[in-house]
């Protein structure tokens, strides 16, 4: 009796749970578990608190992989109009942190509007294509693209390059999933290479710097190339199998900036070397392949392009911060999915893996 | 990958609707995409992490790891007695790597207050390009940990060391003085420096980037304090020469002056005082006058104490005998075109008394019976146009112009003293060979242990013993230095009265000295006393630098524990007359 009772409290746990996506989380979590607590053990040690950030995340994946699909659908418009909202009131109202206006005070806590878009961006859009699946025509991308393009102005003018970046991703992977016209896209890619100039005079005076040290850290060691100079250091420190798991030196001497936030993967690579660079790298392929099977045996359109959308933001997310941290790309913050330190956006991201993990189970169940 | 796009394109086989809105090289080029991204992040970190790993390996431990110096101990200066003259007690010094020390300007304004520095002046030093600054030297140690307490990036410290000299002003020529980096620059500091040095230890150590140490690594190496030196110097000696010195200076108005003792037996001096003097300990507005170490640097005409020299070789060469007849009358004597005078006229003198009342005429005369190359060979051997390479900065030799050139009338006045040059560590050490059985003894600055110490002869001892005698007559009434006499002790020695000379000619202005060693009976302390330019009314060597030699003289002798060797004189003693 018990057992029977056990028994269906376990299916009822974990019925909409995907194995795969959770085990190649899982990894990801401990590996940065270990790398968090590897760079603050010294002092103020974090895997802890981290730990608890990571039970809250699951239990908000949980409890959004319980939604079928079509319940999610009725959220789009609501909360992608409401993160609109705040980011306009964000706009004129904001609170300025360091230059930037990104936060929204609420009186007992503050709360950054541009993290909820990464989540409705994405959803708004597969829920507008969803709409007029029927018969899609130009305008209909055209009206997506201005969905897109007003939050993601609103974001980079806070200003906040990188979520701007990652919301702007998200959207438009859900318009090229819906089947953008490929002309449309060398098109796009053609205006954007002449607007490149105009852009470059649009940007902010440390945005243009972090893109020049880029090119020569050299030129600014200990302003904005300080960053790239030390974490390239890390990683060429670490060698094939690097120095150890809580080996690192430059991470333990302090060296490395931010090293349990945005600049965790230059600890994780000086203390693992290439080995654990590839392994990392594999690990995060799984995710986005598991992702994009999801994807494909999504039985809507809006499922379909919404797992697509998501599961390429993870790999967005990914890319854009090893690349920033390894110096091939410019610093803009975007922390490491399921390493970095962070509570609000590990929040995102396992909101966003329940999301497809909703989108898997609940096929399933329509198919028994 | 491939699985994945299979499964798709199987899916669009089955739902014609889907077929035309997702074609298969939309996932084909975002695997494509995903791959080639992935794969130069790889290629990123086989770069760094295979082909750049030695050299960014270089440059990260470069950030963390410093070789730090620990600094040697120099070794101690002290009298022959363990009377400490020089220590070095440990200070700090506050360091920075710029690149690191980034402060606030609340931050850099309390550094600047507690170093002492201008706040812009620090500012600036700050902003250097340099790996690695001092900020500044030489900070007590309650300052120093003032300046740990407010654990600024990047600043840090070492420990040093800094020379202090208890003795002061007193020693300050014979024990010289340190530069910052422990170099002596001065005196003993200088001449012994290869072996007060210590040697620097070394150690290796992990700094995070706040410059604040973590642990340290590889090889220590420790530091080698430098070797203590015992001086020859007796403090107690050297304060009566120093204070007697500057008393007499003081009283006749006199610009600078030396004195000298040493040790007839060893060599040893005991003593090297000078006016003006420094304070070693704070040298801010030193001037080059107070630094000069005249008694080894400077020379000057010795006047009448040269003339037991000339008296000395007539008596060797058998010309003379201490009671031959010299006619000095009418007091002047002219040779060539130059005429030479005594001070008192005096009739005929013995040549005992030549000596004692110290007559130019009588001295050019016995001078006269000699060759030149007699007179510059004796000279010579007696030390006089050599530097005696005691090891002090700026020793100089005197000046003898070579034999060979002398015109007659040069070699008259070097016979009393003119036309010759000499320091006054050099005339010290030549009454050596009075003080002694005739040979000339070199001296040490250093305690000497090896006794007794045998010299180079220079006049045989019966000939030293004579003008040993004669000298003792000087100081006698009826001598030139009653004034220097000592009760208690018999007591030999010569005044010297020059006119320094001007622009090439003779000035009205006087060096007087005296040198002289006692007891007479059997001589173990040479003095010499030499003051410049006594501007009151006395300037007799005998009225200046006599005194100053009774005083310093009669105090070594009981600060030794001489034993007297005359008997005391007690109705001599104004006091002693009065009880009687």
């Amino acid at each position: 009796m018990l057992q029977q009772y056990l028994r269906r409290f376990w299916v009822r746990l974990v019925v909409h749970i995907d194995g795969p996506l959770l085990l190649i989380t899982g990894a990801l979590m401990l590996a940065g578990l270990a790398t968090i607590y590897s760079a603050t053990y010294d002092a103020n040690n974090r895997a802890l608190s981290q730990l608890l950030n990571m039970f809250v995340g699951v239990c908000v994946m949980w409890c959004v992989a319980q939604l079928p699909p079509q319940k999610l659908m009725r959220y789009a418009v609501p909360l992608y109009v409401l993160g609109v909202i705040l980011l306009v009131l964000v706009f004129f109202f904001g609170i300025k942190i360091n230059g930037a206006r990104r936060w929204l005070p609420l009186g007992f806590t503050r709360v950054q509007p541009s993290e909820i878009l990464k989540i409705a961006m994405p959803l708004m859009l597969a829920w507008y294509f969803h709409k007029y699946e029927a018969a899609l025509k130009f305008r209909h991308f055209a009206v997506a693209g201005l969905l897109l393009i007003v939050p993601f102005g609103l974001i980079a003018k806070q200003p906040d390059l990188g979520t701007a970046i990652l919301v702007g991703a998200a959207g438009f992977y859900v318009i090229f999933f819906a089947g953008l016209p490929w002309k449309v896209i060398v098109g796009m890619i053609a205006a954007g290479a002449g607007a490149a100039p105009f852009v470059w005079t649009m940007l902010h005076d440390y945005q243009r710097k972090r893109i020049l040290t880029l090119i020569d850290p050299t030129t600014d060691p200990l302003g904005s190339g300080y960053h790239i100079i030390q974490s390239t250091i890390a990683i060429g420190s670490g060698g094939t199998t690097g120095k150890g798991w809580l080996g690192g030196t430059q991470t333990h001497l302090e060296f490395i900036p931010e090293r349990h936030t945005d600049f965790i993967f230059a600890v994780f690579s000086e203390e693992h070397g290439l080995l654990g660079n590839s392994i990392l790298v594999a690990l995060y392929t799984l995710l986005i392949v598991r992702g994009m099977m999801i994807a494909a045996n999504a039985s809507t359109l809006f499922a379909r392009v919404l797992a697509g959308s998501i599961t390429l933001s993870f790999f967005t997310y990914a890319f854009v911060n090893m690349g920033m941290v390894s110096g091939i790309l410019p610093v803009v913050g975007v922390p490491l999915p399921f390493m970095s330190y962070g509570g609000t956006a590990l929040v995102t991201l396992f909101l966003a893996l329940g999301i497809l993990m909703s989108i898997q189970t609940h096929r399933m169940l329509v198919k028994q | 990958m491939m699985n994945f796009k299979g499964k798709l394109a199987h899916k669009f086989a089955e739902s014609p609707l889907l077929q035309l809105r997702l074609p298969a090289w939309r996932s084909r080029l975002m695997a494509l995409v995903i791959l080639g991204c992935f794969g130069v992040l790889l290629g990123r970190s086989f770069y760094l992490q295979i082909l750049n790993t030695d050299f960014l390996q270089e440059k990260g431990e470069s950030r963390y790891r410093r070789d730090l110096e620990v600094s040697a101990s120099r070794g101690r200066i002290a009298d022959r007695n363990g009377d400490v003259l020089a220590i070095s007690t440990p200070m700090k010094s506050v360091w920075a790597i710029p690149a690191d020390a980034r402060l606030t300007p609340q931050q850099l304004r309390e550094l600047a207050t507690l170093l002492e520095l201008d706040g812009k002046e620090l500012s600036r030093k700050l902003a250097s390009e340099k790996s690695f600054i001092f900020l500044q030297r030489q900070i007590p140690p309650d300052v120093a940990d003032k300046v740990a307490a407010l654990k600024l990036p990047g600043i840090g410290q070492n420990k040093e060391y800094r020379r202090y000299y208890p003795t002061g002003e007193m020693t300050a020529h014979m024990v010289g003085f340190t530069g910052v980096d422990d170099k002596g620059l001065e005196g003993v500091e200088l001449a012994y420096q290869s072996q007060l040095l210590g040697r620097a230890g070394s150690r290796s150590v992990i700094k995070d980037r706040r410059g604040q140490i973590v642990e340290d690594v590889g090889s220590i190496k420790p530091p080698q304090d430098g070797k203590d030196i015992r001086l020859a110097l007796d403090a107690k000696i050297q304060y009566l020469a120093y204070s007697q010195l500057k008393q007499a200076i003081i009283d006749n108005k006199a610009k600078a002056g030396g004195a000298v003792v040493i040790d007839a037996k060893t060599g040893e001096i005991l003593a090297l005082a000078n006016w003006p003097t420094y304070n070693p300990n704070n040298r801010e507005h030193l001037s080059g006058a107070q630094l000069r170490n005249r008694a080894v640097t400077d020379t000057f005409e010795p006047g009448s104490t040269l003339k037991p020299f000339t008296i000395a070789l007539a008596l060797e060469s058998g010309k003379v005998r201490f009671d031959t007849i010299i006619n000095c009358a009418p007091g002047k004597l002219t040779i060539g075109n130059a005429t030479i005078s005594d001070a008192h006229p005096h009739g005929a003198l013995t040549v005992a008394q030549v000596i004692q009342k110290s007559s130019n005429v009588g001295a050019a005369k016995i001078a006269a019976t000699m060759t030149p190359q007699q007179m510059g060979e004796m000279f010579d051997a007696a030390g006089f146009g050599q530097i005696s390479r005691l090891g002090f900065p700026g020793e100089v030799g005197g000046r003898v112009r070579p034999w060979k050139h002398w015109r007659p009338i040069e070699q008259a006045t070097m016979s009393y003293g003119h036309g010759i040059s000499v320091s006054l560590m050099q005339l010290a050490r030549a009454y050596s060979v009075f003080a002694r059985d005739g040979d000339l003894i070199p001296l040490t600055l250093t305690r000497s242990d090896a006794l007794p110490l045998t010299g180079t002869p220079v006049f045989s001892q019966q000939t030293a013993r004579e003008v040993r005698a004669m000298l003792e007559m000087a100081v006698q009434a009826g001598g030139t230095a009653p004034k220097a006499q000592i009760p208690g002790y018999r007591v030999a020695g010569k005044t010297g009265t020059a006119h320094k000379l001007e622009g090439g000619q003779y000035a009205n202005k006087y060096v007087s000295s005296f040198v002289g060693f006692a007891p007479a009976s059997d001589p173990r302390l040479i003095v010499a006393i030499m003051i410049d330019e006594p501007g009151g009314l006395k300037h007799f060597g005998g009225d200046v630098a006599g005194p100053v030699f009774a005083g310093v003289m009669g105090g070594a002798l009981r600060t030794l524990g001489i034993p007297p060797d005359a008997p005391l004189q007690v109705a001599q003693t104004p006091a002693a007359k009065e009880k009687l």
